[in-house]
């Protein structure tokens, strides 16, 4: 299973092996990680599962449809790295992927 | 003091069926909601986007599904207490006093949280500086448009509500309409309005950048915005009106000594109880194994919650259980006879 890499903003961070399919934000509900709080539950109707993601990972993901990128927009001190983590979702190619949680979602 | 026999906290799909679970059973009850209107997260989150797991209903939008609810709770004559949030819990002997944020008191043998993920309420601006200019030149909405007449106007947010107060103020005022990307997702309409205006210079439009720093005393004296370049712009302004959407946020609820498990209410799966008799916690809120948080799992949570709320309610008279379709009971209270 990859490894996401969870980090919040004091740099306290944890690595998780996450199932394929699963979105990083669910891998982070299930784990008890905290930081990403997803209200909504993942219907992309909320903004608090946001992270910024590493750098070098923006271009190998899938790109931010409009809907997450105006969501986006509602999220707390979104920056240009900024993702919403249920949208995410965790394959093969995600293996190693480092998000870091916002000071807070609200 | 309003005596009913169920307060519902939540006017969300879950609480605009409990109305209906209890009206049936022949109670009472009263919806509050700190939002202006019914509906919840259906509304507020996803008035258009399709949701197609209702049962027997293959595709609706959240909004028509709080339209249908609303009228198949219309016999009943419930009142509503919008823009109200519910700040106290107290125990009266067998009763429960409930008070709100607009001195509504209620007393009630039963309280039914349907609250979803708690109440809906502005997103701040992060600077830590902002909190003190709040309510005097800084706002989240816009209650009193004369207030802002001949002013300096800085608006944030992409969406319908900044560009609709842009175009609206700019009638009258200076407007500065800031985001922090170059697309705006409101209506395309507005925003061609709003670029004509920016050309008559009516409006000046900022974009890509954000919020770096408030200044003033008591009140707002300039704003500096840092854009994408790195670059740094200070602008007059006597007024930030920001329009970051909504959040929700648990607030008093989590004061009240219940148990709690994360940001939920525990609750037993027969009668949907929490640790305290008389309070009941269904939809989005609860939890207990098993728990699925669907529209439809809420309506099944206050169907069995009405009817411990009859229980307590009545407490002489004894529970029938009965259908729709055969008692008249119902029917008359449905204005069906």
């Amino acid at each position: 299973m990859p490894k996401i890499t969870y980090k919040d903003n004091q740099g306290n961070s944890k690595t998780i092996e996450v199932e394929n399919g699963l979105s990083v934000m669910e891998g982070a509900i299930q784990n008890d990680v905290p930081g990403i709080d997803a209200d909504c539950g993942g219907s992309m109707a909320c903004a608090t599962c946001h992270v910024y993601v590493e750098e070098k990972w923006l271009d190998k993901l899938p790109k931010a449809e409009d809907a997450e990128i105006d969501m986006i927009d509602m999220a707390y001190e979104p920056k240009k790295n900024s993702r919403l983590s249920c949208q995410l979702i965790v394959s093969d190619e995600l293996e190693g992927l480092t998000v870091t949680t916002p000071e807070k979602q609200s | 003091m309003k005596k009913t026999d169920t307060v519902i906290i939540g006017a969300g799909p879950v609480g605009l069926f409990a109305v209906h679970q209890l009206g049936i059973k022949g109670l009472k009850s009263v919806v509050i909601d700190n939002l202006d209107k019914a509906g919840g997260q259906c509304i507020e989150l996803y008035p258009d986007k399709p949701i197609y797991d209702i049962p027997a209903v293959p595709e609706c939008t959240g909004e028509e599904l709080t339209k249908r609810l609303l009228e198949q709770i219309k016999p009943f004559n419930t009142e509503f207490f919008l823009n109200e949030r519910v700040e106290e819990v107290k125990q009266d002997k067998d009763n429960w006093i409930v008070k709100t944020n607009n001195n509504n008191e209620f007393l009630a043998p039963n309280i039914i949280i349907a609250g979803g993920v708690g109440s809906f309420e502005p997103r701040k601006l992060s600077l830590k500086e902002a909190e003190k200019f709040e309510g005097k030149s800084l706002f989240y909405a816009v209650r009193n448009k004369e207030l802002f007449k001949n002013k300096n106007i800085s608006i944030f947010g992409g969406g319908d509500s900044a560009l609709d107060w842009a175009l609206e103020l700019s009638k009258f005022s200076k407007i500065n309409l800031i985001h922090r990307r170059e697309g705006f997702r409101g209506a395309p309409h507005t925003l061609s309005e709003i670029k004509k205006l920016e050309k008559d210079g009516k409006i000046s439009i900022k974009t890509p950048c954000q919020l770096e720093s408030i200044e003033g005393e008591t009140n707002i004296k300039s704003i500096t915005l840092k854009f994408d370049d790195g670059k740094t712009e200070k602008i007059k302004t006597d007024i930030v009106l920001s329009f970051f959407g909504l959040i929700m946020k648990l607030g008093p609820i989590a004061e009240w000594g219940l148990n709690m498990s994360k940001k939920t209410i525990e609750v037993n799966s027969e009668n949907f109880q929490t640790s305290k008799q008389g309070i009941f916690a269904a939809g989005d809120i609860c939890s207990y194994p098993g728990k699925l948080k669907l529209i439809l799992s809420g309506f099944h949570e206050v169907a069995l919650a009405s009817v411990e709320c009859f229980k307590r309610a009545r407490p002489n008279e004894k529970y029938r259980f009965e259908f729709t379709t055969s008692s008249k009971n119902i029917q008359e209270r449905l204005g069906k006879k």
